[in-house]
């Protein structure tokens, strides 16, 4: 049991708990923190298993650091929605 | 009890898919494709000297021009959805925080230049420099040494678009001599530190525009 | 020599971030001529294709799998074409709508629509997977932006949503690609077709389920439709169009694109499982439909319903090649005329100052070209000939008789029963009489000529579509 594998079956549980929570959670922000869980979950996957052998593969590094790049802005959209939504919540005339 | 049900119903499927990843990864066999090998041997003509680094914007740099594209995207997206102008507050600030921004700023800007410069020999690079930049206009922004942004002037939106401009710019001028992103290899270290750079100021700019955008600290009394 | 592919890439962001420099509400006539160059380039490739078969280009030079290749066969061509043609109908349209400020602000459109179309460009050229998950999300983000911007609670509750589905759809697919990754070592599509076979280890199936749920979840197919409505339903109508017309046809394509590239193997057994699905979004969007009070609900139930149709074709697509041919021919006439329906609606909400389909009494007698080009949307999504939705659904019957799996074909004609039912609802509201007080906002003539256009273009391409399925056939082997 190496390493990488530890981290791909970490990452397994996180993806998997991201999914559950953005589905059951209720409340706007923990479904967006889900939502970076299951991001989080799939990248460690990804990194895990390119540990898995003896040495380490650079392909699937580079593919994790443009999908972080790629979870940041759907987050910075999700939470200025999110922000947006309150606003007008607490202030329906403003339009 | 209605909507306790369907939740459980999540809830089994989730474990039943967690145990299913979790034997597949089990039993991965060796892969067809040696990609490790490949990169390595060719790693001379790709102008940089790190792995990762010529993966990203050499071999998969294509990528890289359509991550700063959802990058720029998301800044947009923030400037559309956003209504009027939340009303900038400004609060006292305690002096300690102040004269700590102070001090880290300028050490986080040369931390963000060294790691720019760094990108071809080690980890490092445009985004990792980039993060640290906006870093520090957030830091900047919490301390009430920096107002939070409205709609950005032309300057900051040449600011914003000018690292995407120039890795456009480099695709489209290889482009019209070969094809698209591919690099001379004599020009390629020149070329990717001339991209890198232009990123790392509009990553900096754009990362720190998603927070500054929908922030309501204004400048400190 | 100019090649078609990268400059169809390139060419749409460098005139989005021009768009963004310029400034708010800026750069409606860029994008025209961008389209335009963009629309000649799209002829370009289909000729290059029908001369010459499909074409590979290795991106900077090193070729798949260490590097990413872009791929151009009879599909990829087909949506390109459709996604310029329609695009640059509806920049026309979305300048008159928003000229003078009307139609909510439009500060940022033209920018978000250049990238929204860089990202559709990018994912049709597109054969590595991880690529085609960077196009996706461009292409996510892209459409959030364009429901949500400026908009009230509705539109930002319903982006908000659609945002949410498609991040944790694009997840799984990630997790698909993370997959198949580990078990061959690349993830270029020509690399990986001849390694999936039926006896691939269990990573292979699981990914390739993640990535069909994913697809299908983008889609919106019957179950997982519940986000469109919400949000087609609230946007502005240029922004619905593009999105019904467009958007939700990539993840379909990317989908055929999957099963086609190897994941067909895996899922022979289930291929009637999107079938049944897309049965039960043909009826369930169709009632939806007839039942809907506001108008723009009731076309994007309508995109529910005929979305269906699309999915109907995998239990199909291993006996022959009539299927495929079904599927191209509904994406594109669905394309034209769904983009028309909402360019009308949004003429027609305009007119009358309100969204219902009860306020329309009157509308006959003063916007006749518009009700004109509904009805003629309509014909097309009912399959009457000679349009091209009823080529895709006489290609689909026939496929369905030609396999002996008749219930298909039953549920074929089904829909277009029920698509009159509520193409003729709006029609009949329309020749009311209005009530004396009644009074219209006058509407800009362009926009009424390019939902007519639109509305025409999906009525004739039956006429063409002898042509379109010779593009077609380029490069595949079915």
């Amino acid at each position: 049991m190496s390493a990488g594998l530890i981290y791909a079956l970490t990452g397994v549980l996180l993806f998997v708990m991201g999914a559950a929570g953005v589905v059951l959670l209720d409340h706007l922000l923990r479904k967006i923190l889900a939502f970076n869980l299951l991001g989080s979950g799939a990248f460690l996957v990804m990194v895990g298993l390119a540990q898995r052998g003896g040495g380490v593969d650079p392909v699937p590094h580079a593919m994790v650091l443009t999908g972080i790049v790629v979870s940041v802005a759907a987050t910075a959209l999700a939470l200025a929605l999110a922000r947006r939504l309150l606003a007008v919540d607490a202030d329906p005339e403003q339009d | 009890m209605a909507k306790a049900l369907p939740r459980l119903l999540v809830v089994l499927l989730a474990l039943l898919l967690a145990a299913a990843l979790f034997a597949a990864v089990f039993d991965l066999p060796q892969p067809a494709v040696d990609l490790p090998a490949q990169v390595a041997a060719n790693l001379a003509q790709t102008g940089v000297e790190h792995p990762v680094t010529a993966v990203l914007l050499n071999y998969r740099g294509y990528d890289t021009l359509l991550e700063i594209a959802v990058l720029l995207l998301a800044l947009l997206g923030v400037l559309a959805i956003a209504g009027k102008p939340a009303t900038r507050t400004a609060e006292r600030v305690d002096p300690v925080l102040q004269m700590l921004a102070r001090i880290a700023v300028p050490l986080m800007i040369l931390v963000a230049g060294y790691l720019l410069w760094a990108g071809a020999h080690r980890p490092g690079g445009a985004f990792q420099a980039g993060a640290v930049l906006a870093a520090a206009a957030v830091l900047l922004n919490l301390a009430g040494l920096l107002p939070a942004w409205s709609t950005p002037g032309k300057l900051l939106r040449l600011g914003l678009s000018a690292g995407f401009l120039v890795f456009l710019a480099v695709a489209a001028g290889l482009l019209a001599g070969g094809e698209l992103l591919r690099y001379p290899p004599q020009l390629a270290g020149g070329l990717i530190l001339l991209i890198e750079a232009g990123l790392t100021g509009s990553i900096g700019l754009i990362l720190a525009g998603l927070f500054l955008l929908t922030s309501e600290r204004g400048r400190s009394r | 020599m100019l090649d078609p592919i990268p400059w169809l890439i390139v060419l749409p962001p460098a005139w989005a971030s021009l768009a963004f420099l310029l400034g708010p509400g800026r750069g409606g006539r860029l994008a025209i001529i961008g389209l335009t160059l963009q629309l000649a380039l799209a002829f370009m490739l289909a000729g290059q294709l029908l001369t010459d078969g499909a074409r590979v280009y290795a991106v900077g030079g090193w070729g798949a799998p260490l590097g990413i290749d872009l791929a151009a066969d009879g599909l990829s061509a087909l949506m390109l074409l459709l996604t310029q043609t329609v695009a640059l109908a509806l920049a026309i349209y979305a300048r008159a709508y928003f000229a003078g400020g009307h139609g909510g602000p439009a500060a940022w459109f033209w920018p978000l629509t250049g990238f929204l179309l860089a990202a559709m460009n990018a994912l049709f050229l597109s054969a590595d997977l991880f690529n085609l998950y960077v196009t996706l999300e461009l292409l996510g983000l892209a459409a959030v932006g364009l429901v949500a911007a400026g908009g009230g609670g509705t539109q930002v509750a319903a982006a908000l949503r659609y945002l949410l589905v498609s991040l944790v759809a694009s997840g799984a697919y990630l997790l698909g690609v993370a997959l198949i990754y580990a078990t061959y070592g690349t993830v270029s599509i020509a690399t990986l077709t001849p390694l999936i076979d039926a006896q691939a280890p269990l990573a292979v199936w699981l990914a390739a389920g993640l990535m069909a749920l994913a697809m299908m979840v983008k889609t919106a197919l019957f179950p997982f439709h519940f986000w469109l409505p919400p949000a087609h339903g609230s946007a502005p109508a240029p922004v619905s169009a593009l999105l019904s017309a467009l958007v939700i046809k990539a993840s379909f394509y990317l989908l055929l694109r999957l099963w086609l590239g190897g994941f067909e193997a895996l899922g022979a057994v289930i291929a009637w499982l999107p079938g049944v699905l897309g049965a039960a979004a043909i009826i369930w969007g169709s009632i939806q439909a007839i039942r809907a009070s506001r108008l723009k609900t009731l076309v994007a139930y309508s995109t529910v319903a005929q979305i269906g149709y699309l999915f109907l074709i995998f239990p199909l697509l291993a006996g022959g090649g009539l299927a495929y041919q079904a599927g191209a021919m509904q994406i594109v006439s669905h394309g034209l005329a769904k983009a028309a329906m909402f360019a009308a609606v949004g003429v027609l909400m305009r007119a009358t100052g309100r969204d219902t389909v009860d306020s329309l009494a009157g509308v006959a007698g003063r916007l006749p070209l518009t009700l004109f080009a509904f009805g003629l949307a309509g014909v097309t999504l009912m399959g009457l000939p000679p349009s091209g939705g009823f080529l895709a659904k006489w290609l689909l019957i026939d496929a369905a008789l030609e396999q002996g799996q008749w219930g298909w074909a039953a549920v074929v004609i089904a829909g277009g029963l029920l698509a009159a039912a509520y193409v003729f609802r709006v029609l009949r509201q329309a020749f009311l009489l209005a009530p004396p007080a009644t009074h219209f906002e006058a509407v800009p003539r362009r926009m009424e000529w390019v939902a007519f256009g639109l509305a025409a273009a999906s009525v004739l391409l039956g006429l063409r579509g002898m042509e379109l399925i010779a593009l077609l056939g380029v490069g595949v082997a079915t």
